[in-house]
């Protein structure tokens, strides 16, 4: 286990990451609320892009439907919590046990009966509508009423029942995104990780070496589902509302997928400086245009919309592999003798 | 020497179509069988079906004594059976040596062995100095032969060779040649392969089946097919002999 997480890793990204986390750490002392509130949001989509990652950027299966497993980590905890009083760390497994038994659904359907591509996308798709229709007449979970969550005015943080001010979610949040970014290091460079990585670049010949590709798929959509589920138990108590239309909504799961697609799909480190770049720099733009004392509507969604546009055409593998190459950072440099011989 | 691959009595067609017809023989082990024909022969079908790419209609495929017609492609691997592509299928995003340490967990426990194994296989095949480089930057050459790296390292008893010296230079295809040639001596892998280059058939086979509108016309010693009058008129053409 500490191979895998430690090999490969040369001494310049260790002292970059070292630098960004204890920038992380110590960012809450700093900054206002306002910008706290940010670094959150950033966080959450810097943790959701990777589970989404691991699914299509190493395994090559394109979800669109993401939303599903955030919403249906976050009802399932957050029903806990309001019937029972059930912590949403008691809620937390259950949580990821009923995602990655609906990803499991999806993905034998999908597999088992050939469904690639586009097609699979669809498919996603389709059962996150599935959900939010179903959850909009699903009693228990008051329907499209929403379910809340009891709210107070906390002078103090409750992190086993996650009652309390941002401050606490920021470092839960940043606990979860460094385990998912060391989690998805180790897969990267174990026999699931060389496999998926087969079956993205080309399944067939992955199967005439042996690879049994419907159960290697099949890790990667339970894999993620579970672990998209996490942000959704996050999602319900730091928001304290729910409502199937928003949550399950396929705008939320096209949201989820932007940071990784503009960081650098299939790349590590991409999905984290994807949610940077683009959480940041649009609320900076914001701020930006207010102090100017514009207040355009969809301002967010237009500077969204030219993200992609830049980077599909101009860097189509993201940011980040041509700005690791530029800081001497690169993943994977392109070196005869990067690796000592064994 | 014992039989390795036997094909019994197999035959594929595709809407009415007949790829192979009734096609019998055997490969024993530790040899180096050569099936050739002109194009549409059925070679790609017979080697498929041999894959486990399709399904023979009728016939049986036995590989170490045990039925394999009818198995996934993923299975036959897993039973000692490494295939490579007529139009080669790198992983073109992975370096060399992933491509091939993909192959090398078929059998290797962890990453380290496989990586261990993988580099042992970049050797034998003149890829290690590449091994850094991504594959889709090999030229054709080389993609050839590390294609047949990525199916070495799977550890087969078999290694099935689709054209693998299709559109290489003479010097190329004596290099491979040579390559296949001491790996099967010094290992005893038996060898099927389905080639157009009489050149590396000649020099590389022990045995030679020629297959003609999906029928088995001939089989025997590349010495003597290239005598055999049928093979002369549908193949080779007079100007070959």
């Amino acid at each position: 286990m500490r191979s895998l997480l430690l090999d490969g890793v040369s001494r310049r990204v260790w002292i970059a990451l070292g630098v960004t986390l204890a920038v992380l750490l110590i960012a809450p002392l700093i900054v206002n609320d306002y910008l706290l509130t940010i670094l959150i949001l950033i966080l959450y989509f810097a943790y959701t892009a990777q589970a989404w990652n691991i699914m299509m950027g190493f395994a090559g299966q394109l979800s669109l439907g993401h939303a599903l497993y955030v919403g249906l980590g976050a009802y399932t905890t957050a029903a806990l919590y309001v019937h029972f009083g059930l912590s949403p760390w008691l809620g937390l497994p259950v949580a990821v046990i009923v995602s990655a038994l609906t990803g499991a659904c999806i993905g034998f359907l999908a597999f088992r009966f050939r469904v690639a591509g586009v097609y699979f996308a669809i498919l996603t798709i389709a059962f996150a509508e599935f959900a939010r229709i179903g959850f909009d007449h699903f009693g228990w979970v008051n329907g499209s009423s929403g379910l809340f969550l009891p709210v107070a005015n906390y002078t103090q943080s409750d992190l086993w029942n996650l009652r309390g001010k941002p401050v606490m979610f920021y470092y839960v949040l940043l606990f979860f995104t460094v385990a998912a970014l060391a989690l998805c290091h180790a897969l990267l460079r174990s026999r699931a990780g060389y496999f998926w990585q087969a079956i993205r670049e080309d399944e067939e010949a992955a199967r005439s070496l042996g690879i049994d590709t419907f159960r290697y798929k099949m890790y990667a959509v339970v894999l993620s589902a579970g672990m998209t589920s996490v942000a959704g138990v996050f999602f319900a108590f730091y928001y304290n509302n729910l409502f199937p239309e928003q949550v399950f909504s396929i705008s939320r799961s096209v949201e989820l997928i932007l940071a990784p697609v503009i960081g650098g799909v299939g790349t590590l480190i991409g999905p984290i400086v994807g949610a940077f770049l683009l959480t940041g720099l649009a609320e900076v733009i914001w701020e930006f245009l207010n102090a100017f004392g514009f207040d355009p509507p969809g301002a967010k969604q237009v500077f969204y919309g030219i993200c992609l546009l830049f980077v599909v055409v101009l860097l189509p593998d993201g940011v980040w592999p041509p700005l690791s190459r530029a800081l001497g950072l690169a993943e994977r440099p392109d070196a005869p003798d990067d690796k000592p011989e064994a | 020497m014992a039989v390795l691959l036997e094909i019994a009595n197999v035959s594929k067609s595709f809407s009415g179509l007949r790829a192979v017809s009734d096609v019998t023989f055997g490969v024993p082990e530790g040899s180096i069988f050569a099936v050739i024909g002109p194009n549409g022969a059925g070679k790609t079908t017979l080697f498929n079906m041999i894959a486990g790419v399709f399904a023979p209609n009728s016939g049986t495929i036995s590989f170490a004594g045990q039925r394999i017609d009818g198995r996934t492609p993923d299975e036959i691997c897993r039973r000692g059976i490494g295939r490579t592509f007529q139009l080669v299928r790198p992983f073109p995003t992975l370096t060399v040596e992933d491509n091939v340490i993909v192959g090398a967990l078929l059998r290797q426990p962890d990453v380290p062995a496989a990586t261990k194994r993988a580099r042992e296989v970049l050797r034998q095949l003149d890829l290690f100095d590449k091994r850094a480089q991504l594959a889709s930057k090999l030229t054709l050459p080389d993609r050839k032969r590390l294609e047949v790296a990525r199916a070495l390292a799977t550890e087969p008893r078999l290694l099935l060779l689709d054209e693998v010296m299709a559109g290489l230079r003479p010097t190329e295809t004596d290099r491979i040649v040579e390559i296949l040639k001491k790996i099967n001596r010094d290992t005893g892998l038996t060898i099927l392969l389905i080639e157009h280059v009489m050149r590396a058939v000649n020099s590389l086979a022990s045995r030679v089946l020629v297959l003609h509108h999906g029928a088995a016309i001939a089989e025997g010693t590349p010495e003597a097919i290239v005598r055999e009058p049928a093979v002369v008129e549908s193949y080779l053409g007079v100007e070959a002999v």
